[in-house]
């Protein structure tokens, strides 16, 4: 079961933040089909949050086709989203690694790093964008 | 739409002063609404008026239906938490939970006990050898086992600690979640309230500034910012709340009725404590419910 975490000083909001956890669970394979999700009223509690923020969550959550609501039971996991790309994480993290000790070598700090991967990942995954379209 | 509590025109005069005037305002039953505004906005005096403790000089207030004064069937369904929670300080929890039994025809009492239980408070404590914290708790706890349909609660964690803010805001949470309770709970700082409330009501000076669901307010206020200019009518502008100007820059906090596709300006979205503390600073009383009463 996963445990949710609240950040007060996010600008996504609470409902989007609870969203988001359940997804990254599923990316990384946290959380699998037939898991159940916490109930809505100690997610509440233990977040001090209101019930219906909650309630929207996983509304979200299922009409993305993710998890189903059984009434009087809980709300399980449907699909996961880890896939078959999970595998080929392994190997994409190692070369990641090594990347990032070189990165590093050559003077990089940690916000030059998520600069330069973010604009290089724009920039990329736009010019492939293109190239499909024209093709 | 169920309305737990609507009022018309209603106006609360002490002698010469109003602390209430022309306060229109539905709250819709099931939600958890919080009513912000700074010391002195007639929140207290609204809630008091809720209840029956105080009696409108002008307008009317229905309270699940019902006028409150002195309707005894109506306070059954009510449960109220007075500001800096008064309690008994001689008496035990024991006690209290036996004059609750003995003070209301709905009364809860393996409900009470439980929750004492659950939060760790002793039953033969008495109520002065208790943290502020936990005579918070106490008087929670005693006015939700009347199993209350409507639970108001006038400042209940000014005088908290942080800690036990948020350990009175988890057992709040977690009976909204048990119940179909609606609940009314006011505050002069907003951020004790942003994570639990679903529905806003904004008092200044005695008026309502602001009224209506969390989402959809957020949804209907933008911040325009764009080079600076003097203000002129731009598509989708319902109202301008609040304006600044640098010299190169104009920013705006407007309420929408439409999507704003001038290429000039560009759009963000507003935070809820960005608007509350626009509206309190918007100077109109005469035009003061600018809500969308849906």
């Amino acid at each position: 079961m996963i445990e949710f975490l609240l950040d007060g000083h996010s600008q996504v909001a609470p409902y989007m933040q609870l969203v988001q956890q359940v997804k990254q669970g599923l990316r990384t394979g946290l959380i699998e089909p037939g898991d159940q999700l916490p109930k809505v009223r100690s997610v509440a509690e233990s977040l001090a949050i209101n019930p219906n923020t909650v309630l929207k969550a996983y509304r979200h959550l299922e009409a993305e086709g993710l998890v189903e609501g059984r009434p009087g039971v809980g709300t399980f996991v449907r699909r996961t989203l880890a896939g078959p790309s999970l595998a080929g994480q392994a190997e994409l993290r190692r070369e990641l690694v090594g990347w990032l000790r070189r990165a590093r070598t050559a003077g990089l700090e940690q916000e030059d790093v998520v600069a330069l991967i973010q604009t290089t990942m724009r920039a990329t995954f736009q010019d492939d964008e293109k190239r499909e379209e024209i093709a | 739409m169920n309305l737990a509590l609507e009022a018309h025109s209603l106006g609360k005069r002490y002698k010469r002063n109003w602390a209430l005037r022309d306060c229109s305002l539905q709250v819709p039953a099931g939600r958890v609404a919080a009513l912000v505004g700074p010391n002195g906005a007639g929140k207290s005096t609204l809630l008091n008026l809720a209840v029956g403790l105080l009696r409108p000089t002008e307008g009317t207030l229905h309270v699940l239906g019902r006028r409150p004064d002195g309707d005894r069937d109506l306070l059954d369904r009510v449960g109220f938490v007075a500001q800096d929670t008064p309690l008994y300080p001689d008496f035990t929890v024991s006690e209290l939970i036996t004059m609750g039994a003995r003070l209301n025809r709905r009364w809860d009492t393996p409900l009470a006990r439980d929750r004492m239980e659950q939060i760790g408070i002793p039953l033969d404590r008495r109520v002065e050898g208790l943290s502020g914290g936990q005579r918070a708790q106490v008087a929670l706890t005693l006015a939700l086992a009347k199993r209350p349909e409507l639970l108001l609660l006038d400042e209940p964690v000014a005088s908290l600690d942080p800690l036990a803010r948020r350990e009175f805001m988890q057992v709040l949470m977690g009976s909204v979640a048990d119940g179909d309770t609606t609940v009314l709970l006011s505050s002069h700082l907003l951020g004790d309230l942003e994570r639990v409330c679903d529905y806003l009501i904004v008092l200044q000076t005695a008026h309502v500034q602001l009224l209506g669901g969390v989402d959809e307010l957020v949804n209907e206020h933008k911040a325009l910012t764009g080079p600076r200019r003097q203000r002129a009518d731009i598509a989708g502008v319902a109202a301008v709340i609040r304006e600044s100007h640098t010299d190169k820059q104009t920013t705006l906090l407007v309420r929408t009725n439409g999507p704003i596709l001038d290429p000039a300006w560009t759009v963000h979205d507003v935070t809820l404590e960005d608007l509350v503390l626009a509206y309190l600073a918007y100077p109109a009383p005469g035009r003061a419910v600018l809500g969308v009463a849906k």
